[in-house]
């Protein structure tokens, strides 16, 4: 199979290239990440991260052939040769296919991704029914690979100021958790030109999650709710 | 003044809402209009100013045209927020385009019943 991989080492390389590898594989009932390792033995060189190798950590998030996904879940008999592997667009890149994670980071932490609740904790656990706890289906489910945001180019234009899916799906998670408290100062803290409504429902988001979750639907509801609360 | 990234502007949830419910109006005048139109037997000058002598016609188009300034300038906004980065000239152009979008609703009211 043909590879052509970007290839950029800042301590040596003044600028990226193009590297082309072929590599002798059984594509059927291997992924990516598979041919991705052997090719590091051929050339140890070539730097990627990975780590729990079944679309679980989201680690080896990266454009191939145009479109971000996980190497270790994409079966390498889906793809057409020669699968063009490039780093996440619209981040720094560290190394190869390693980008620098920083500034997506940042945005989800200023969502405040956990649970605000000022209520002294209870003996045992804070409860849930069952419906309620349906609601967080489809959001709880991300692994922050973080294909989704660097694939929406309003997170392209302000990386800095627009929270991006993977941060907004998350921001909804915790607005949508009954055993949150902190909903209304959520709302406010989202309530922005820039960190809300840069979305402009162009959907790449929803069109590359690996695990199939629907950030626009989630920024849908997130705007249904302010509307909600004015009028 | 320091450089720091600064969000936290407190509105966007007006204009968002202006614009869908804008793009509503204006996609109810332009089918209602385009339907009516096609519908007529004939259409020349007599007919067009019949249509427009009515106050009804007038006023839904003046709606029509607001709305249509208002969708454009949160649309216009929106793009030089993306691509324009110098708050100043950005100031200048959000300014400029309030401006154009408010002599553009004067000079149709002055269309619509001048005619």
């Amino acid at each position: 199979m043909k590879f052509k991989i970007y290839r950029y080492n800042p301590d040596t390389d003044t600028a990226p290239y193009m590297q082309d590898y072929d590599l002798d594989i059984e594509a059927n009932g291997k992924m990516l990440l598979d041919a991705i390792l052997l090719l590091k033995e051929q050339d140890d060189s070539l730097s990627v991260r990975k780590s729990c190798r079944e679309g679980v950590c989201g680690s080896d998030a990266m454009n191939i052939n145009g479109r971000n996904g996980l190497a270790c879940t994409t079966p390498l008999a889906s793809l057409k040769e020669p699968v063009v592997l490039r780093p996440l667009p619209g981040l720094p890149v560290i190394r190869d296919l390693i980008v620098d994670m920083t500034q997506f980071f940042k945005q989800y932490h200023s969502i405040k991704p956990y649970l605000i609740n000022n209520d002294p904790p209870p003996e045992t656990e804070r409860l849930q029914s069952p419906e309620q706890r349906a609601h967080l289906n489809g959001l709880y489910e991300c692994i922050l690979c973080g294909c989704c945001t660097t694939a929406c180019p309003s997170f392209w234009w302000n990386p800095d100021k627009f929270v991006g899916p993977a941060g907004l799906l998350q921001a909804y998670r915790f607005i949508a958790d009954t055993r949150d408290q902190a909903t209304s100062e959520r709302l406010d803290d989202l309530e922005d030109p820039y960190r809300l409504f840069r979305c402009h429902t162009i959907m790449n988001c929803v069109d590359v999650c690996p695990k199939e979750l629907n950030p626009t639907e989630a920024i849908g509801n997130i705007k249904d709710m302010m509307v909600k609360r004015l009028v | 003044m320091v450089n720091r990234v600064v969000v936290g502007a407190h509105y966007g949830l007006r204009d968002w809402l202006i614009q869908r419910i804008s793009a509503v109006v204006m996609a109810a005048y332009s089918l209602t209009m385009a339907v009516y139109l096609l519908m007529l037997p004939r259409l020349d000058y007599d007919v067009w100013t019949g249509l427009f002598s009515s106050l009804a016609v007038r006023t839904f188009t003046l709606l029509f045209l607001l709305c249509l300034f208002f969708h454009a300038w949160i649309g216009i906004r929106d793009i030089v927020m993306d691509y324009v980065n110098s708050a100043g000239v950005r100031l200048v152009i959000h300014v400029l385009v309030v401006l154009v979008s408010l002599l553009y609703t004067i000079w149709s009211v002055q269309i619509l019943w001048g005619m």
